[in-house]
């Protein structure tokens, strides 16, 4: 398991990923281990820009989610990973509410004494934060909205973790 | 009178029911509290509240739906138990 325990938030703040990774590595000098990872490996999620041609520009995201499962789904996401690869520890944001295009919608930091295990792991998050995480997307265009619908691709992308218990 | 936590025959014994997303909108419910009945399964729940919810319950029964039961997914043939808390949720779209 992790030798620093993973600090998972959801929240409808702003965060700032140059921010997290200082306080990732204060929480590793904390822990007396302030150079054992020897990679962080970090992926940040936006709202992007869309134009649908009957709705026109998109003006917002809005996310759900169910608070109570939504801590749950992290963790077992975490463990999961921490199972697979060597990792020292990983922090894992989540905005909700509305957001606009351009605007952070996901972390995810991931510490590792190499950048194999660093790569896999915060690529393994992602795909599964995609697929198994109870949180919805509402797009709200100039004129309407609708909700995203689950793609195929990333329910493909999952398999591709078919060894990971 | 039933003694305290001794459901006996008569008395109901309640379990949470939540809705999200755009099961939620469809159904206009976002909550709410029904009776368990005994040897249920989230499937057969799931027909049942179908049946409560009239013509807008029919959403409930499409294929996508998913359910967890206490903050785990699970499937259909899922048992249920008394101070469980269901949801009903289309696919997922986080991340």
């Amino acid at each position: 398991m992790f030798s620093v325990d993973p600090v998972l938030t959801v929240q409808a703040g702003d965060f700032c990923p140059g921010q997290e990774q200082r306080e990732l590595q204060a929480r590793l000098v904390a822990a007396g281990i302030p150079a054992e990872a020897g990679a962080i490996a970090a992926f940040t999620g936006f709202v992007r820009s869309e134009r649908d041609s009957q709705g026109g520009d998109l003006l917002a995201l809005e996310i759900e989610h169910y608070p109570a499962m939504t801590q749950v789904a992290l963790q077992h996401i975490c463990a999961r990973a921490a199972g697979q690869w060597r990792l020292i520890t990983c922090r894992i944001i989540h905005r909700v509410g509305r957001m606009r295009p351009g605007e952070h919608i996901v972390l995810v930091l991931v510490a590792s004494a190499h950048r194999a295990d660093a790569f896999a792991a915060c690529e393994f998050i992602m795909d599964f934060l995609k697929t198994s995480a109870p949180f919805w997307k509402k797009a709200c265009f100039e004129r309407g909205e609708r909700w995203v619908e689950a793609c195929a691709r990333d329910e493909a992308r999952l398999r591709r973790w078919k060894d990971v218990d | 009178m039933p003694k305290p936590g001794w459901p006996g025959r008569r008395h109901r014994v309640p379990i949470d029911v939540l809705y999200f997303a755009s099961l939620r909108e469809k159904l206009g419910c976002d909550a709410e509290t029904v009776s368990l009945v005994e040897g249920e399964t989230v499937g057969q729940l799931a027909i049942r509240l179908a049946g409560k919810h009239g013509e807008a319950g029919q959403v409930l029964l499409e294929r996508s739906v998913r359910a967890a039961r206490n903050q785990t997914l699970v499937d259909s043939g899922e048992l249920l138990a008394a101070g469980d808390e269901v949801a009903f949720f289309p696919p997922v779209t986080g991340g």
